[in-house]
């Protein structure tokens, strides 16, 4: 289980993120969604530490995160994967090398065990006979399942997702959130995803909380979600066409 | 005032970061052999084609610029050389490099901070800075010498060319003079310089590529910025070096 206790996390004299206090489950699917802006790419980089938090302290299955050095921090950071809004895949590798990359740094395995896990994850991702392939020469659907792949070809305790969809039609949308939703169920992950996309929201918030001018502002399932008399969250929810109509 | 200041504390503290041994040797040579390919190898060119040119062009100009019968014509080949030993290869060639390989090596560590690619191995746990800028500061300090010698070869081939090809001075009397007076020590001097330009260009290009923070307008001032800052401080260390190891 990751646990943010009262998080506070100030640029300058904004104060981003306020007070944020909240718990992501093993085996779940975990969602942080909110407006662009309201501090949920911040939350997400205080929990894996790309930003130092102003106060407060995030827990990892009991182990103070924040407290850390960066040789411990090190340590937990092979514990978890993540997956960028733009896939971050290094240009200059190709697809097996990309995914290959953690293993050749952190494992002592043999050339054929690295490519046996490899062939795994990618063909798990449903990319089987792309390893030759460069970054630039794949789709946003499969730029973002070869991140995938990569964040889990070490098996990973604590997956992160940061707006998965972006950028992506409705269909491999959809695609890649139940791919996230698999694994997660497959290996028991503590996951946590990044959105501010409904389909997902409903298709796979386990665990949904929602964030709000740097607060937590709800919290729920997704179940739970379209019935709430939270004018915030309803303006959330329903802010699209879509939804509005199929509320009416 | 204050932001000179806090730049170059920012600066120390991330060589403290990258100056450490790396997480995995074997990465670490490949990544130190592709920079040398990429940094070292593909400068050859340029580096061929200006110092020819260059050293013809000096070659001319002091020939042209000898008016004395009591100046013998094997001067040329003597200032020929000294230019380029002392000043030209060294100083003037590290600054045409600090404008091709460190503007490259900004923009390839910027465009990779912009699109989060860093942030994918600070995830990783692995030191990113460390892996990305050492290898490139490593390959640049043992090739660097290479190229400085091979420009300054070039120099005096392009000098001796341009003689013979003007008419100005015969290749005996450039011969006689590129011989005359010639002292080790000079080859010593111009290629510690080019060990400290070398860190200097890629340290200096590194860093600023590292804390680029944006989009693609960001890449592009990190770029421009790691090859002015780079051109200053090898004009400063140019001074304080020859200080020290001519005065």
């Amino acid at each position: 289980m990751i646990e943010a206790r009262n998080i506070n996390k100030f640029f300058g004299e904004n104060n981003v993120l306020q007070d944020v206090s909240c718990q992501f489950h093993p085996g779940k699917t975990n969602l942080i969604i909110g407006q662009s802006g309201s501090g949920k790419t911040v939350l997400m980089k205080c929990l894996v530490g790309l930003y130092e938090v102003d106060s407060g302290q995030v827990f990892y299955d009991g182990r103070d995160f924040s407290a850390m050095d960066i040789k411990q921090r090190k340590e937990i950071r092979q514990e978890l994967g993540m997956l960028f809004q733009g896939a971050a895949l290094f240009d200059s590798l190709n697809v097996q090398e990309n995914v290959m990359f953690p293993l050749n740094m952190f494992t002592k395995k043999s050339s054929e065990e690295k490519l046996e896990r490899v062939n795994f994850v990618l063909k798990r991702v449903n990319l089987e006979n792309r390893n030759k392939q460069m970054p630039s020469e794949l789709s946003g659907g499969m730029k973002k399942r070869v991140a995938i792949a990569r964040a889990i070809v070490m098996n990973p305790k604590y997956l992160f997702c940061d707006e998965p969809n972006s950028g992506l039609d409705p269909l491999t949308s959809n695609l890649i959130d139940l791919l996230i939703q698999e694994l997660t169920y497959e290996y028991g992950i503590t996951t946590i995803v990044n959105t501010h996309d409904m389909n997902s929201v409903l298709s796979i918030g386990d665990s949904i909380e929602f964030i709000y001018k740097g607060r937590i502002w709800w919290s729920g399932n997704k179940e739970e979600i379209l019935h709430m008399g939270n004018k915030e969250l309803n303006e959330f929810v329903f802010g699209t066409e879509l939804t509005k109509r199929l509320r009416q | 005032m204050l932001r000179p200041i806090s730049t170059i504390g920012d600066y120390v503290l991330l060589m403290r970061r990258v100056l450490t041994k790396p997480q995995k040797g074997k990465l670490f040579w490949q990544a130190l052999l592709f920079e040398i390919d990429q940094l070292g190898v593909d400068s050859l060119g340029i580096v061929a084609f200006i110092s020819l040119f260059m050293g013809a062009v000096v070659a001319i100009q002091t020939a042209y610029n000898i008016d004395s019968p009591f100046i013998p014509m094997s001067m040329v080949g003597w200032t020929t050389r000294q230019s380029i030993i002392l000043e030209f290869s060294p100083t003037v060639m590290s600054l045409i490099l600090a404008g091709k390989v460190g503007s490259r090596i900004a923009s390839q560590i910027g465009t990779m901070r912009v699109t989060e690619q860093i942030d994918a191995l600070e995830i990783m746990g692995v030191n990113s800075a460390n892996y990305l800028i050492l290898p490139k500061i490593v390959a640049l300090v043992l090739i660097n010498p290479v190229l400085i010698v091979f420009s300054m070869w070039l120099g005096i081939i392009g000098g001796g060319g341009a003689m013979v090809f003007a008419k100005l001075v015969s290749m005996n009397d450039y011969l006689h003079g590129i011989r005359t007076d010639f002292q080790a020590y000079i080859i010593f001097y111009a290629l510690t310089k080019t060990l400290f330009f070398a860190f200097i260009i890629a340290s200096v290009s590194g860093f600023f590529g590292y804390r680029t923070d944006g989009g693609a307008l960001e890449v592009g001032q990190a770029s421009t910025k790691a090859v002015v800052v780079s051109s200053i401080v090898i004009i400063l260390f140019n001074l304080l070096l020859t200080q020290l190891l001519l005065g």
